[in-house]
């Protein structure tokens, strides 16, 4: 297991310096720099403001500072648009609210998603089944920027139980977890379901049932074990992609997550942020990958031999 | 992976009955069902999740206690007003500076700041201003007029890569300001500022700029505090930890409170100010929210007293059941369309009217902004104080249009490859662009064509002159023909369509050294004139501000500039405007959603 782990984390090493290679040179070739704006300035302080950021320097060369700065002291260096604070800091500041969420808005989905996926996969095809899953297709065809909205409406303009928007109190989380959940939940019913299904039918759930086994055991000690392996598999990225916020969750709820620097660093070519975010979330992907392959291995024991 | 047909969960009721008439088996189906019953209680549970709290309007409160909270369309970039050019960052420094002269809520007229009264020399170019004895920083220190040559002389340097410093040489010539900044002389005494005193700052300017009272009361003219930032770094460093909540020093009304980032920066009422006893606000709540969506569903809900912005989609609900919170004011700024003059079809200048000639501006206005516009027939919007108002226009006329294309050579349009209009990505530039091109197609039958570019790659595409006719607006940073005019100079580096005309150079040039206001006025008018004959440009609507406001917001007043400074404003207790719930009623029936003009 520990050689496992090890020959995996060493694999990332190439993986990532190709990632940061590909997105450094891929930004730098983007029509378009981090000081244009509609108002242009005159070239000669445009040549300062690029000499103040080292961007005129070759390319080549930037890209080795870069790469030097991010080894050497893990510095992603200072943003270019929020000018008095460094990539570090904004990702230190709005990583714990994009954590905090992903993770209320993960135990929503796993407890309705899988708890739904269950009860639809007992008795297929049956009001039990179709209900739930009826619910799960509106849930994945709903979108968030739908769902959001609805809920505020209902729950914070209607019934005035919770603040339109904001981050401050903790009753804050509730209505951007559940439209984060939902979504989620609604991929995890099926998944759980179409796991369920194909390990119900197993031999050994039929001897267990034989030897008298509780329903309850059967269901959530011998067979969700088995019917749960496709949703580990979907945790892994579906993990990564909550904690590292989402853009639209965060734009409706107007939470200081991180989600919006994937996509508004990207427009402003904040370069520094660009490779920031892209940096983190590829290290978060690699790491959940290697995860749920642990997971994987421990909930089935076949792989165990592999 | 899911296969219904093969599988068999449950056995089968056959095998169950002979299993209980064997009375081995209590019963699997009861069992299950109540298994599913626990199942469904839990996802009651889980669905119930959440207290029931119910959070006071924060307005009703705010009026009560004088806390103002502001919708500011977008997080800060940073503090320091010598490096910073958006608008959400000026609106927060009317609150944390105060430049040496302000102006009146009202009339935006110049009204005494630091300095409490100025002298103008005969010839205009020469002011002297007295600053007030009992200015001081937020920290406590006096503020004499060698913290504004300090700062200056910052704003000056070239390693702080101020993208404002123009505002000193291109928009109001200081003496010798170029000249440092590009490195040709490095003694700063040598610039156009004295301080003969600790409280007289004379300034020395090589034309008689009208407006230069104004640009004292822009950011880039406000002085900053040289031991605050001394202390977190170098004198022209950009971006310390100067601008930290905490290190954080200002000379304004307000002082800096707490900055949480893309959540709220707050500010509060300053004792050290001179003017303090005056100020009635204890508070300001600058609220980031850049989705106009939720942003509109804040101050319904009575979170915001003003807001940033509205949904278009929300403006035909308002005027009808709020009219008294809906604010539609004029704005300094025009919305365009440059028509590139070194382009091979629109090289020539006939091509070009007919083009400007031909857009439906009314239906425009009414049909597709509905936000109280006004058709744009010349470049600079008229000056609401009554001072310039363009005689020169290009008008909506289809038939000089179809004439001037016949003459150009390609009657009834036949012959003129097509014609691309470049936008970038946006809702609305998209349905402005729509009209044009279906204007352009019915009255002249041009073949149009809308491209429509990502930001940064439609400023690249535009900058390099690399299309055809191209969207574009552009806000005044005072109140003056020059900061529209000036535009279109052939060096300007704005100027963005190739135009190049020397005799209108030459005039918008020599209008900056006219110290007589009527003078200078006609001779702006016949560059205006030039200008739109030449077509560069098609004008089609005037700005407006349009957002929402609370009624209990005492002191704001609507002014051309959208300028409103906190220390005027005040709250007054009010019941909420009776129409605001039916806003909600009739929200679903409006018209699609358009974006935000950036």
């Amino acid at each position: 297991m520990f050689k496992f782990i090890a020959r995996r984390l060493l694999e990332t090493i190439p993986v990532l310096l190709i990632i940061i290679t590909g997105s450094f040179f891929l930004m730098h070739a983007a029509p378009g720099g981090p000081f244009d704006s509609e108002r242009r300035v005159t070239p000669e302080i445009q040549r300062n403001l690029e000499a103040h950021y080292g961007l005129n320097k070759p390319l080549h060369r930037q890209y080795l500072d870069y790469l030097g700065r991010l080894v050497l002291h893990g510095d992603f260096g200072p943003s270019f648009k929020y000018s008095n604070r460094t990539v570090n800091e904004l990702i230190g500041e709005s990583l714990p609210v994009s954590l905090r969420l992903g993770m209320y808005g993960m135990i929503i989905a796993l407890v309705i998603g899988v708890t739904a996926g269950i009860i639809a996969s007992l008795r297929p095809n049956t009001a039990t089944d179709y209900v739930p899953m009826t619910l799960a297709m509106t849930g994945i065809c709903l979108p968030t920027f739908v769902l959001g909205p609805l809920l505020v409406l209902l729950f914070a303009m209607k019934l005035k139980w919770f603040n339109p928007s904001g981050w401050y109190d903790p009753t804050d989380a509730v209505l951007p977890s559940l439209t984060l959940g939902i979504y989620y939940a609604a991929y995890l019913a099926r998944l759980t379901r179409g796991g369920m299904l194909e390990v119900l039918s197993q031999d050994y759930i039929r001897t267990a049932r034989a030897k008298g086994a509780s329903e309850w055991r059967v269901v959530l000690k011998h067979a969700l074990r088995g019917g749960l392996l496709p949703v580990v598999s979907f945790l892994g990225p579906a993990l990564a992609g909550i904690i590292s916020g989402s853009f639209v969750v965060e734009s409706i709820f107007q939470i200081p997550g991180l989600g919006r620097y994937f996509v508004t660093a990207a427009f402003n070519r904040d370069y520094t942020m660009v490779m920031g975010t892209v940096i983190f979330f590829a290290v978060l992907i690699v790491a959940f990958n290697l995860l749920v392959d642990v997971v994987q291995v421990w909930l089935n024991p076949r792989l165990r031999f592999q | 992976m899911i296969r219904r047909k093969e599988v068999p969960t449950l056995p089968s009721r056959k095998t169950l009955a002979a299993m209980r008439k064997a009375g081995r088996v209590r019963s699997v189906h009861l069992k299950s069902t109540a298994f599913l019953l626990h199942l469904w209680l839990l996802l009651a549970a889980a669905l119930s999740l959440g207290g029931c709290v119910r959070p006071g309007g924060r307005v009703a409160q705010g009026n009560h206690d004088q806390i103002l909270y502001l919708g500011n369309g977008a997080e800060p970039a940073d503090l320091d007003p010598q490096t910073t050019i958006g608008e959400p960052e000026s609106r927060i420094f009317n609150a944390l500076f105060e430049g040496l002269v302000s102006m009146d809520p009202k009339d935006l007229h110049a009204v005494p700041g630091v300095a409490e009264r100025w002298d103008i020399s005969p010839d205009g170019c020469v002011y002297t201003f007295h600053l007030r004895h009992n200015a001081r920083w937020s920290n406590g220190d006096p503020l004499t007029s060698h913290d504004f040559i300090e700062s200056y002389r910052r704003m000056l340097s070239p390693a702080l890569g101020a993208q404002y410093a123009e505002m000193f040489f291109n928009h109001v010539e200081v003496v010798n300001a170029k000249e440092f900044y590009d490195g040709k002389i490095s003694d700063f005494s040598q610039v156009g500022f004295q301080a003969p005193d600790p409280y007289t700052l004379v300034v020395n300017l090589r034309n008689p700029a009208a407006y230069f009272l104004q640009i004292c009361n822009h950011n880039s003219w406000y002085p900053v505090h040289l031991p605050t930032i001394l202390k977190f770094g170098k004198f022209d460093e950009k971006s310390t930890a100067w601008t930290h909540p905490g290190n954080f020093v200002g000379n304004g009304p307000f002082r800096l409170k707490a900055w949480l980032n893309q959540q709220e920066l707050v500010v509060e009422r300053d004792p050290n100010y001179w003017d303090a006893a005056n100020v009635r606000l204890h508070e300001i709540h600058y609220y980031p929210t850049e989705n106009i969506d939720t942003e509109e569903r804040d101050f319904r809900s009575g979170q915001l007293h003003v807001s940033y912005d509205v949904p278009l989609a929300k403006l035909d609900v308002y005027r009808k059941n709020a009219p008294q919170v809906l604010v539609i004011s004029p704005y300094n700024g025009t919305y365009y369309y440059r028509l590139n003059v070194t382009n091979p079809i629109l090289k020539d200048k006939r091509v070009r009217r007919a083009l400007a000639l031909a857009i439906d501006r009314e239906g425009i206005v009414k049909n597709v902004m509905r936000g109280g516009q006004q058709p744009a027939y010349c470049l600079t919007p008229p000056d609401y104080e009554g001072g310039y108002v363009c005689r020169a226009g290009i008008p909506t006329d289809y038939d000089a249009a179809r004439k001037l294309l016949a003459e150009a050579g390609y009657p009834g349009g036949r012959g003129l490859p097509p014609v691309e209009i470049l936008i970038n990505t946006n809702a609305s530039h998209r349905a402005v662009a729509e009209v044009v091109q279906q204007t352009w197609r019915d009255q002249l039958h041009v073949d149009a064509r809308i491209v429509n570019q990502e930001w940064k790659v439609y400023l690249d595409s535009q900058h390099t002159l690399n299309y055809c006719a191209s969207r574009s607006s552009w806000i005044g940073d005072y109140v003056d023909p020059f900061t529209f005019l000036g535009l279109m100079l052939s060096d300007g580096g704005n100027n963005d369509t190739g135009f190049n005309n020397p005799e209108y150079d030459r005039l918008v040039s020599h209008s900056r050294e006219v110290p007589d206001p009527v003078a200078r006025r006609e001779i702006l008018q016949q560059a205006e004139a030039i200008l739109l004959d030449d077509a560069p440009v098609a004008p089609i609507y005037f700005w407006t501000r349009v957002y929402l406001r609370q009624p209990s917001v005492k002191g704001w007043y609507d002014n051309i500039q959208d300028r409103h400074m906190p220390k005027f404003i005040y709250l007054e207790e009010t019941s909420p405007p009776p129409g605001l719930q039916k806003v909600a009623a009739d929200g679903g029936k409006t018209r699609p959603l358009l974006g935000r003009l950036p």
